[in-house]
């Protein structure tokens, strides 16, 4: 199998001088082969990337600016393995990876949780057997605690500070335990979560109470693979699907409901209603009335064929990958 | 069985010699199996017995060797880099094919259908366009060597799926079928392009020594804005000729071509065609070319003269193109029908006897005579991959060209196509899925396939499982998706992750496996006394119900949360009604009874005289059951458990009967 990583240009603004279209195509600027199917990436700077790969291993590579290549900065083989060396290679696949520099924490099939620091050699903590079933994906609630899901639909809180080798706290779906397959967090408001179930279900949950998801939103048809907030506009969120469709879903529509009194009479407003804070406060993501919060959602895809594997958003920019083993860049999100 | 056609091609399996070792083979679905049995080749081929005895001692030729198992795969191609790209596009354009609606009639429909064939097409230059970046970026030669024959492969499908766009998709008629010919002509007959190139940049291009061949590549192509281009050019530099040069410039310019529009009738055009041959005929016999021979050449090219367009053979590079000039010039009305006597004449005249026609030659006449079939048979032999009469016969079917032309098992030929290739794409580690959705549209034996392949799919990651498994709960296979989910079930409980293995059970619902499980949960439990996954066990949910045992192991741990929790009634409830109602598995009675002894010790009592009863018949017909099957070691303990349970019993029976005896407040 030949797997490579590879990093593209997608047509900078300054840059008309590689092929000298604005609007071109986003062409290769260097690849290194990777052992074994990339299950998830993540820059952990502006240079280095952190791969997690099918064989258990994280590797970090180091991308060259001035001479467009990439090399392997750090590998920790078998960060993620099954014990039972019976079976063919042992080696389990290392689903999640996420980073906050210098920290670097992976969870896997294998039900473990790494944390490893960049500059060292050996992990700083195992968690082993912290799940019995496997750890689908991981994100980080706050700089010392982590959020996992896992294949019998829970979302764990782990406290790294603490030594003992137990989740905090557990969430659970009611009804049937689908698998979750992928969680992010709201940018600026860390209670609450966003995760993605092998059903297409959109869950949002709001870590300080409860243990119920607090809206269930029947989305994709397949499973989700990934959903992430928009980083500097978190009223839109997008989640990708085995289904073929990247779904956009937006909730800034509401600022028209806002009351508006704020803009009334000509003097400047020194008067802010308390109800009117509060309102404004809680997201939108969290409220559940249906006549008065409206959401958009949008299908950005129109002829879907095979599986959005992957997505990310930063800026006014989307770029996914599907089965058809194409990429597509969209840079004008919101236009 | 038909004959064959060609002699089977003959393959060398590296490392396999027939000389030292019998080998025998196997077919999988997509490979052959190649294996070095254990019989040797000692001694002459008729004493067979003897070769059994020496190779059953073992030391035929020296010490015995292991044998080697070889995979013979016929399809190289899908696992050719650069061509990936062919195959994930080709697989979204036939997706977009088939699921186009029928509902546009007529000219739309056509319309529609030419332009998926121009996608095909299109998709077909970008790989060649690739693959030859990639030829010249290469350092190694043999691989140079690869591209460029990719190259040439691709440039020659793309040559003859142009050819059946114009005669079959779009079924161009007299009129429109010349310009499409032309059109097709200068596309793809490129080898003087280096030279049109020179000579057009040149500072002077009528001073250049190929200055007349560009000139005459120009007419024969029948480019006349360009020709009359460049001998503008040549006329200013030489005054001299200038009177020679305008008329010929006139007749260039005057010459009736077919319109597509439809301003002009077949016959309009013959009638102006013909006073405009008349003309030239009338010029070339007063000899007013007669001081310039490229100029007067150039005329009898007008006129259609074969000789006077054979002798720029080198020009033309191909009988095709010699094929179409005749064509435009002598016969620019021509019908579709007509084109094979010209096609096959021409390609006479042009090899001339000095070389026999190729693959390719033969393919494009065939198409030339209009039989469709003799094309994709013949491309089918001539072509590595079956790619391209896959698609191609396809796009023909939807145009409903094809008879259902059945062959002798069954399937027709368009299924038969898809059927290949797809199965070719299996046995790629990725590509896989686009072969899903082309047995999807194969409706005699696509399913079958299907069904077949999907097992086969190496399943290295959770995440490879779970697409594949989705593609066949979409498609109601449900034997498979059972079968997938033990696969990953059994995987998961040999490498301890109880929980995977329970969450792939609840997938497949799959009663039978969540048993299993939850025997290995209780199992663990007995050896060490406590629950391991405590996590998966205190959150089942409404999965508790997949199986009785399951329910049990959800139940047994809730008693000793309650008992944790101190909450002994609902405990002893609940206990009570583990083992009345039959959920517990008879070996774990006495666990129970075990777990009842502490409550019956508690000071107060916990159980009703009801309950005890119970109880008491539970240890019965346990100990009623196995008279005679214990040991002797084990009778200790086992008779002393016994022992103290009816003591416990008998003593809580005696505090309850009081308890409940006693009237409150008395």
């Amino acid at each position: 199998q030949d797997n490579r990583i590879s990093i593209w240009s997608a047509g900078d603004l300054g840059n008309a001088g590689l092929n000298g279209e604005y609007h071109g195509e986003p062409h290769l600027l260097c690849d290194i082969q990777h052992n074994g199917d990339v299950m998830d990436m993540q820059f952990l700077d502006q240079e280095r990337i952190v791969v997690a790969s099918s064989t258990g291993t994280v590797t970090i590579f180091r991308h060259h600016p001035n001479n467009q290549t990439l090399s392997a900065d750090h590998r920790w083989e078998k960060a993620h393995y099954h014990v039972d060396q019976d079976t063919s290679c042992g080696g389990a696949a290392c689903t999640g990876v996420v980073c906050n520099n210098p920290e670097i924490v992976t969870v896997g099939e294998d039900g473990r949780i790494n944390l490893f620091r960049a500059d060292q050699k050996d992990a700083v903590r195992t968690i082993d057997n912290a799940d019995s079933s496997t750890l689908h994906a991981v994100t980080f609630l706050r700089t010392t605690e982590i959020l996992t899901v896992n294949s019998i639909g829970q979302l764990k809180i782990w406290d790294l500070r603490q030594q003992r080798n137990e989740p905090s706290q557990i969430f659970s779906l009611a009804g049937d335990r689908v698998p979750l397959h992928c969680v992010d967090r709201h940018p600026n408001q860390q209670h609450i979560v966003a995760t993605g179930g092998q059903d297409g279900m959109l869950s949002i949950w709001d870590i300080r109470q409860g243990t119920m998801p607090v809206s269930l939103l029947n989305a994709h048809e397949a499973e989700m693979w990934e959903v992430h907030f928009h980083p500097s506009d978190p009223d839109h969120l997008f989640t990708c699907s085995e289904d073929g469709s990247l779904w956009h879903w937006d909730t800034s529509t509401n600022v028209s409901e806002k009351p508006s009194f704020l803009h009334q009479g000509g003097r400047s407003t020194a008067y802010l209603s308390h109800s009117t804070i509060n309102q404004s406060v809680v997201s939108a993501w969290l409220s559940n009335d249906p006549t008065k919060d409206r959401m958009e959602i949008t299908n950005l895809i129109p002829n879907q064929t095979l599986s959005v594997n992957s997505l990310d958003v930063l800026g006014p920019c989307l770029v996914y990958g599907t089965d058809a083993e194409a990429i597509y860049v969209n840079r004008q999100l919101f236009a | 069985m038909d004959e064959l056609d060609t002699e089977p091609p003959l393959v060398v399996v590296p490392g396999a010699d027939p000389s030292a070792r019998q080998l025998c083979f196997a077919w999988g679905p997509a490979e052959v199996l190649v294996c070095e049995t254990l019989f040797g080749r000692a001694g002459g081929a008729g004493a067979a017995a003897q070769a059994l005895t020496s190779s059953v001692a073992g030391t035929g030729d020296g010490a015995p060797s292991s044998s080697r198992v070889f995979v013979v795969r016929r399809d190289q191609d899908i696992y050719i880099q650069t061509l990936r790209k062919l195959f994930n596009e080709s697989h979204g354009i036939f997706m977009g094919l088939q699921r186009s609606e029928e509902e546009l009639a007529g000219k739309s429909r056509k319309a529609q259908l030419v332009q998926v064939s121009k996608n095909y097409r299109s998709v077909i230059r970008a790989c060649m366009e690739d693959m030859h970046q990639a030829a010249i970026s290469t350092r190694d030669p043999a691989l140079q060597g690869q591209y460029s024959t990719q190259v040439s492969i691709l440039s020659a499908m793309e040559l003859i799926w142009n050819l059946c766009e114009i005669l079959f998709v779009e079924a161009a008629t007299a009129g429109p079928l010349l310009l499409r010919l032309l059109d097709w002509v200068r596309l793809h007959v490129c080898d003087v392009d280096s030279m049109v190139r020179e000579v057009l940049s040149s500072e002077s291009p009528s001073k250049h020594k190929l200055f007349w061949n560009v000139v005459d590549v120009f007419v024969l192509q029948g480019r006349m804005d360009e020709a009359r281009h460049l001998l503008s050019k040549e006329a200013s530099a030489n005054p001299t000729s200038m009177n020679m040069y305008k008329i010929l410039d006139d007749l260039m310019k005057k010459m009736p071509v077919p319109s597509l529009g439809n301003t002009q009738t077949l016959t309009e055009l013959e009638l102006k065609w013909q006073h405009w041959h008349e003309e030239c005929q009338r010029y070339l016999q007063d000899g007013t070319f007669a001081s310039n021979p490229h100029m007067e050449s150039i005329c009898k090219i007008l006129l259609g003269d074969e000789d006077a367009i054979l002798e720029k053979k080198e020009l033309m590079t191909t009988w095709y193109h010699f094929l179409v000039t005749r064509l435009l010039y002598s016969h620019p009305t021509v019908k579709p029908v007509e084109l094979r006597f010209y096609a096959q004449s021409s390609m006479d005249l042009f090899l001339g006897g000095e070389s026999s026609p190729e693959p390719l030659d033969m393919i494009l006449m065939a198409a030339f005579e209009f039989e469709m079939h003799q094309v994709i048979k013949e491309c089918s032999i001539v072509l590595s991959n079956w790619w391209f009469v896959a698609h191609l016969t396809d796009l023909l079917d939807h145009c409903k060209l094809l008879q259902s032309h059945n062959l002798y098992f069954g399937s027709n030929m368009r299924e038969f196509l898809l059927l290949e290739y797809a199965s070719g794409l299996f046995s790629h580690h990725s590509l896989w899925q686009l072969g899903v959705d082309y047995f999807d549209h194969c409706p005699e034996y696509g399913r079958v396939y299907l069904e077949l392949h999907i097992e086969r799919i190496p399943l290295s990651t959770e995440q490879k499982a779970l697409k594949v498994l989705r593609i066949c709960e979409q498609r109601q296979m449900h034997e498979q998706v059972r079968s997938i989910c033990k696969i990953m079930a059994m995987k998961a409980l040999r490498n301890n992750r109880l929980g995977s293995a329970l969450s792939w059970s609840i997938r497949a619902k799959d009663a039978a496996f969540a048993t299993l499980i939850s025997d290995r949960f209780l199992k663990d439990y007995c050896e060490r006394g406590c629950f391991s996954d405590l996590d998966l066990i205190d959150n089942l949910g409404p999965s508790m119900l997949l199986s009785d045992r399951l329910t049990f192991l959800g139940k047994y741990r809730e008693f000793h949360r309650l008992y944790g929790e101190k909450r002994f009634p609902e405990a002893a409830r609940l206990l009570l009604t583990l083992m009345t109602a039959h959920i517990a598995p008879c070996s774990f009675w006495m666990t129970l009874l075990t777990d009842a002894l502490p409550l019956l010790e508690q000071k107060e009592v916990i159980f009703s005289a009801e309950q005890t009863y119970e109880l008491m018949r539970c240890l019965e017909d346990l100990t009623a059951g196995n008279p005679n099957k214990q040991k002797f070691q084990d009778d200790d303990i086992e008779t002393t458990k016994v022992e103290m349970l009816r003591l416990a019993l008998a003593r809580n029976l005696a505090r309850v009967i009081v308890k409940e005896g006693t009237v409150e407040g008395s």
